[in-house]
Formats: C-alpha cells, sequence, structure tokens
C-alpha cells in the first residue's frame, strides 16, 4: 500500500495514539481483575504449640 | 635508511594530515557530553561512554567504525540486531517496582496521554520534509525513554541513532528544567494547590504482581506483536523481580548485564556520531523537534490532568499529568517538588510515581503500537 506523507502522518498519529490509550485502558481493567482474582489474604495466626 | 625514516616520520604526521574542522568540531562535542556527564551529572552513564565514542571515532584514520574495527564489532552485534537496548529493558524491568501502578491502575492513562507527543511530532517531522520513517525515529524521542528511542531509530533510521539518542538522554536529564514552566502555564495556582488525599491504597498480593507482567506480556503482545521484544523484556525483567526465586537471574540483569550493555551501547552511539553524518541542518532540527516531542508530552500530560480534575469533581491534581513520562522517577519527584511550592500540605509523590510507572509502560506500549500500525500500513515487513 502506498501512502502520500499526509495519510501516512494522519494515520499514524491518530491509530497510535487511540491505539496506546485503548491498550492502557485495557491494561488498567486487566490489573483491576488480577487483583480481584488475587487478592492478599489476611494473615493466618500462628497456630499454637502443644 | 634515510628515505625508510622518512616514510616512518611521515606516518607519525598521517593523523594530523588527515584531520578536519569537522573532527575538531565534532572531538569539541564529545567533549562537551562528557563534561556535562561527568561534571553536571546529566545522565552520566550514558554520556560519558557516548561523549568518549564521539572523540574515538572522529580521530582521523583510527577506523573506528570501519569494517572489523573495534567498536564497529559491538555494533554490529548488539545495536544493528537491536540486542543492546532489549537487553536495557531487561534490566529497567528488574529495577522497576510496579506497586505504585497496581494500587492505583486508573493513573496509567495518564501514561498514554504523556505519550502523544510523539504522535504529534511525528505530523511535525513530516511537515518539515524528514522522509516516513526518518520522521518516525525523530518522533520516537518524545518516547523520554533512551533505549525505546535507541531500538525503534536503530531499526528505521541507524544513519541518525546518534542525534536521537543524544537528544533523547539530554533531554531526559533535562526534564527538570524542562517541566515545570509548562506545568505553571497549564494549570491555575487553584488547581496546583489540590491536595490528593493518601487514598486507601491497597494492598497487593505477591500473586497480582506475579501475575502482571505475564498478563501484560500476553495481552499487549498479542494486540502489538510488532513490539513483543520491548514490552516481553520489559516485563521478563520485572516478572524475575518479582517471582522471588530467581535472584541471581535478577541481580545480574540489573546489575552485569545492564552495566555492560549500558557500557558497550553508549561506546556505540557515540561512534556513530562522525563528523560526516552529524554535522548537518537535519541534527539540528532533530535536537529542535526532541526538545518540542517532550514538551509536548508534558502539556498532553497535564492536560489530560486537567480533564481527570473535571472529571473527579477536583480530586486530582493536574499537576501529575507531567508525570506520564517514561523519566522514571524523576519526573515524579517534579511534580512533588512543584505541589509543595504552592501548598506544603500537597504530597504527590505517590500519585505522580504511579503516573511514572504508567509513562514507563505507555512508552513501550506507544512504540509497539507504532510498530504495529508500520506492519499493518506495510511500511516495514512482517
Amino acid at each position: 500500500m502506498e501512502l502520500d506523507t499526509w495519510t501516512f502522518g494522519w494515520t499514524l498519529a491518530l491509530i497510535g495514539m487511540g491505539g496506546t490509550m485503548l491498550v492502557l485502558w485495557f491494561m488498567s481493567l486487566i490489573i483491576l481483575l488480577i487483583r480481584k482474582a488475587f487478592p492478599v489474604k489476611p494473615e493466618k495466626a500462628p497456630a499454637k504449640k502443644g | 635508511m634515510e628515505s625508510a625514516l622518512a616514510f616512518g616520520l611521515k606516518g607519525l604526521f598521517l593523523g594530523i594530515a588527515n584531520i578536519g574542522i569537522g573532527n575538531v568540531i565534532m572531538i569539541m562535542i564529545g567533549s562537551a557530553l562528557l563534561y556535562l556527564g561527568i561534571r553536571k551529572g546529566y545522565e552520566p552513564l550514558l554520556l560519558v561512554p557516548i561523549g568518549f565514542g564521539a572523540i574515538l571515532v572522529n580521530i582521523p584514520l583510527s577506523e573506528m567504525m570501519a569494517e572489523g574495527g573495534f567498536i564497529r564489532f559491538f555494533y554490529d552485534i548488539g545495536v544493528r540486531t537491536e540486542i543492546f537496548p532489549l537487553l536495557i529493558f531487561l534490566g529497567i524491568g528488574a529495577m522497576t517496582d510496579f506497586q505504585p501502578l497496581l494500587q492505583n491502575p486508573k493513573i496509567i492513562l495518564l501514561g498514554a496521554a504523556g505519550q502523544f507527543g510523539i504522535f504529534i511530532t511525528l505530523l511535525l517531522a513530516l511537515a518539515l520534509g524528514f522522509d516516513k520513517l526518518d520522521a518516525v525515529a525523530v518522533a520516537i524521542i518524545g518516547a523520554c525513554d533512551g533505549p525505546t528511542a535507541i531500538y525503534v531509530s536503530s531499526k528505521f533510521a541507524p544513519h541518525m541513532l546518534g542525534a536521537v539518542s543524544v537528544a533523547a538522554y539530554s533531554y531526559m536529564s533535562l526534564v527538570p528544567l524542562i517541566q515545570p514552566p509548562i506545568m505553571r502555564a497549564l494549570t491555575t495556582e487553584k488547581e496546583r494547590q489540590i491536595v490528593m488525599g493518601a487514598g486507601k491504597l491497597e494492598p497487593i498480593s505477591k500473586t497480582t504482581k506475579i501475575v502482571f507482567p505475564i498478563a501484560v506480556t500476553i495481552f499487549a503482545s498479542i494486540l502489538a506483536p510488532k513490539g513483543a521484544p520491548l514490552i516481553g523484556t520489559v516485563m521478563f525483567g520485572n516478572l524475575l523481580r518479582e517471582c522471588g526465586v530467581v535472584d541471581r537471574l535478577k541481580s545480574a540483569s540489573e546489575n552485569e548485564i545492564a552495566n555492560i550493555v549500558t557500557l558497550l551501547l553508549g561506546l556505540c552511539i557515540g561512534a556513530t556520531m562522525e563528523a560526516d553524518k552529524f554535522l548537518k541542518t537535519q541534527t539540528l532540527l532533530i535536537l529542535g523537534l526532541g526538545f518540542i516531542a517532550i514538551s509536548l508530552d508534558t502539556a498532553v500530560g497535564v492536560l489530560f490532568g486537567k480533564l481527570m480534575c473535571m472529571l473527579t469533581g477536583g480530586k486530582i491534581n493536574p499537576l501529575i499529568g507531567a508525570a506520564g513520562i517514561s523519566a522514571f522517577p524523576m519526573s515524579a519527584r517534579v511534580v512533588q517538588a512543584e505541589g509543595q511550592k504552592y501548598n506544603k500540605k500537597s504530597y504527590l509523590l505517590m500519585h505522580a510515581m504511579s503516573a511514572n510507572a504508567g509513562g514507563q509502560i505507555g512508552s513501550v506500549i506507544a512504540a509497539a503500537v507504532m510498530l504495529s500500525v508500520l506492519q499493518g500500513m506495510g511500511i516495514v515487513g512482517g
């Protein structure tokens, strides 16, 4: 595909900005999902001996 | 005998006979980089080897970059193959604690806004007459991330590697000077005084920290496969850090490997600064556009911070938007210092660190997206 300079520039700029924003937004959702899936477990009280 | 003496003496003066004004200027530029690194402390780990490499390669007849030359050897195996910047990413991943980001994931969006300077600069570079791939290499200075800039420019415009790298590292070290005026110009005093609560920063489980780099690698690499080497090395380094069972590998990644590669990479970049390749009007344009790129990153980051401030009813201080770049943790410190100037009760550091960690990931993702779009458009091979 042979693109002229400005079609190339605007396409890369718009998809680049939108794509970066989208990927990072998805990433924030993934982080929330992982946090929900693997919450911090409360520390177990040490078992009493004897 | 007399003629042998004459030829011998002539050999001693060959260097002097071949020195040109370009060599002298470049040796002075190399010395200036050494001065900035050693006396001013500007990114010394890179500017010292770059400066020395620039001096070495501009000594007439030294043949450092000729076929089989001392630095050419490392250039061929490490820069042309793109291995050196990737190994640096491994070290960065091993050194970076993403916990602030995991605690406050919505802030990652500031890390995306902080990359917009790349794409606006791309348009400026095209307007100034750079050809397509050269414009991509110039624009990537806006990632404010040395290894990303080196990776992309060595891939698409190796003839500009020296200028792009010097611009990227110089401006990264000048972040404390470049950012504050832009932050002040785009925010009101009232906004700069906003106190962001320490909030309820949730503790993060060890499993989350381990799963994060794996999930990011899979997800981001599937979306932007061309960027898989960039994302994969950063996240692999981070996995070594967080999994807790390979301390030797983590230590090697952040120390031995990172140190050796930084040294060789710096020398190689310096050695691309031969007078006939560097002393061009184009170099000045690259330096100027690099400055604009990093300024735009800051400006868009702050403006996005203002938007988030508006949407959250004034709970977010827009200054933290400036930290959405990859200069970690320098940019976060700049935000903290700026916030303190206007409100002594304002502690923005933790929030700015989240944005800064987002900027680190953001710069890699922006480059990955860029590479994949270029592949999609058929500009680079699949």
